[in-house]
């Protein structure tokens, strides 16, 4: 935050591709972007434009050459070993999905802190549940005990707990109410400012992103249409007549414009 | 509200009976539905859906539905026995789910489960389905209909598998539409093309929509007129151009929980809720 931003995370004509059948599917076609550090990124784009396996390549969780991903300048083998995966932590969409059903949301806090040999984890669990507007009182509750947003605050908990430099969050509001996501997006506003995190969110949803993200990249079938700030979007100065139909179609139905075309 | 009307609905409750606690999940509501599209919204857990599904008779044990009216096209549906509501359902009004991978057959193919549907109600000559089947999955803006007649649910996408919903929902020629939150699991640009598909039938058509959603912006953009939701109970009904003049503190703060693209705000508003607004 004090220094003048440097690239924290940088991808650079990143390329994954998926086995499929006899051939491959190129879910990612030469994908670059830098973020600085204590910036939030953010990535739209619709069901299978290759954002999450972006994120994916940024978390290792997709083999990627090492020259594609570099963090804090560094190149991140295909292998990634435990202090690189330190580094960053992840948010899911599905806060149903993403939490072990059988464990206590201390359980689910402590397994990270024991993988990493984090001493003082008692105190570790109270702080990160204290940091994400959770009681003492959720601490020894089982998954479907609680809300779906006391969920999805489980897991930013659970990515929190082992203080990482980075945060990826993939829908993280996808699943819950608006009344219900404001409250999400304010925490992950307030943990930003106070952490200095660097994070890469990626979302279908236009308004969400814009409101968290300062740079935005548009993608479509594997590649980056876009890559604008975004003032420049709510400004409605787009570049790519893709981003401009995303930003219309977002604002809601309109009667007019369906008049005639498909 | 325009002409006459279709459902007329007053003081409708609908309760799940538990030998420990009943919950309220529907709280006397009332309201009536032209030839118009009427939205309601309201989050999770709110009785939307419940609401939708009391209409078409589909609310089972241990719900119990109780209304001091509740009509359609004059007709008392509260005397309905099985039987008539089998012949109601499809023929006059139908619904339109959430998500056609779940809500088609998956082991039967498309195009014979709308099929189904039009021989159930009317003609059972298969070759006049078949045509029918065909011309409505060209209504709702299928390119190939005969090629996706044969497909099964599974090998459409999730537009598509939409629009074979409505195609099948629409071939009894239905007086009324109810769409619990049909473009909900679909990509924004796709969301609309199904939308148009929708309003586009039911104007043809002068039929009556029920749009249930928790989408803000799909309901109002969408809508002539809009319940919101609270709790069981519909706190507030607003005219589509006139959304800015809501009064109740619920919708109020709803509408401004959402992050928007031309109005964007530091810190968005959080909803405080205030357990007088449930009662």
């Amino acid at each position: 935050m004090s220094s003048q931003p440097r690239s924290m995370i940088e991808v650079d004509d990143l390329h994954v591709s998926f086995k499929r059948g006899r051939g491959r599917i190129a879910a990612v076609q030469g994908v670059s972007f830098v973020v600085s550090a204590g910036a939030t990124f953010g990535i739209v784009g619709e069901s299978g434009s290759g954002k999450s396996t972006v994120l994916h390549a940024i978390a290792g969780l997709v083999p990627a050459p090492s020259s594609a991903v570099l963090i804090e300048g560094r190149p991140m083998p295909t292998t990634r070993v435990k202090s690189d995966r330190r580094l960053l932590q992840y948010v899911f969409q599905d806060p149903y999905g993403s939490l072990h059903p059988r464990q206590t949301v201390d359980r689910i806090l402590r397994e990270p802190l024991e993988i990493h040999r984090v001493e003082e984890r008692d105190a570790a669990i109270a702080a990160a549940l204290a940091d994400v507007g959770l009681g003492p009182e959720h601490r020894y509750r089982y998954p479907h005990q609680l809300s779906g947003g006391q969920r999805q605050r489980v897991a930013i908990a659970r990515a929190l707990v082992l203080s990482p430099r980075i945060l990826l969050l993939d829908e993280p509001t996808s699943a819950l109410d608006v009344s219900i996501q404001a409250e999400i997006l304010n925490l992950l506003a307030r943990l930003r400012r106070e952490r200095s995190l660097t994070s890469v969110f990626v979302s279908h949803d236009l308004a969400v992103v814009a409101h968290l993200c300062d740079t935005i990249a548009v993608m479509r079938l594997g590649r980056i249409v876009e890559t604008l700030p975004v003032a420049t979007l709510r400004a409605g100065e787009a570049g790519s007549a893709y981003t401009r139909e995303l930003i219309a179609a977002s604002k809601g139905y309109s009667r007019a414009e369906g008049l005639g075309e498909a | 509200m325009s002409g006459e009307a279709l459902f007329e609905v007053e003081a409708l409750n609908v309760t799940y009976v538990d030998p420990r606690r009943s919950v309220r999940a529907v709280r006397d509501v009332s309201f009536a539905l032209g030839r118009e599209r009427l939205g309601i919204v309201g989050e999770s857990g709110y009785g939307k859906s419940t609401l939708g599904r009391a209409l078409l008779g589909l609310v089972q044990f241990p719900g119990i539905v109780e209304a001091q009216t509740l009509k359609f096209q004059g007709r008392d549906l509260k005397s309905f026995k099985p039987a008539e509501w089998q012949a109601l359902r499809g023929r006059h009004v139908s619904m339109v789910m959430q998500d056609a991978k779940y809500s088609l057959n998956p082991v039967r193919r498309v195009g014979e489960q709308i099929m189904e549907t039009y021989r159930l109600h009317n003609s059972k000559d298969r070759r006049e389905a078949r045509r029918r089947a065909l011309e409505m999955l060209d209504a709702v803006r299928i390119r190939e209909p005969e090629a996706v007649f044969d497909l099964y649910p599974h090998q459409l996408s999730g537009g598509m598998g939409q629009r074979a919903m409505i195609a099948m929902m629409l071939i009894g020629n239905p007086e009324a539409l109810i769409a619990d939150e049909p473009t909900s699991s679909l990509d924004v640009t796709v969301q609309n093309q199904v939308l148009r598909v929708m309003d586009e039938l039911v104007a043809k058509r002068g039929m009556g929509l029920i749009l249930i959603s928790h989408n803000l912006s799909v309901v109002s953009s969408f809508c002539d007129r809009i319940l919101v939701m609270y709790g069981g109970r519909i706190v507030e009904s607003l005219d589509r151009d006139r959304l800015e003049s809501a009064r109740h503190p619920y919708t109020r703060a709803l509408f401004a929980s959402a992050p928007s693209l031309t109005h964007p705000v530091e810190t968005l508003s959080v909803v405080k809720r205030d357990p007088a607004w449930a009662e």
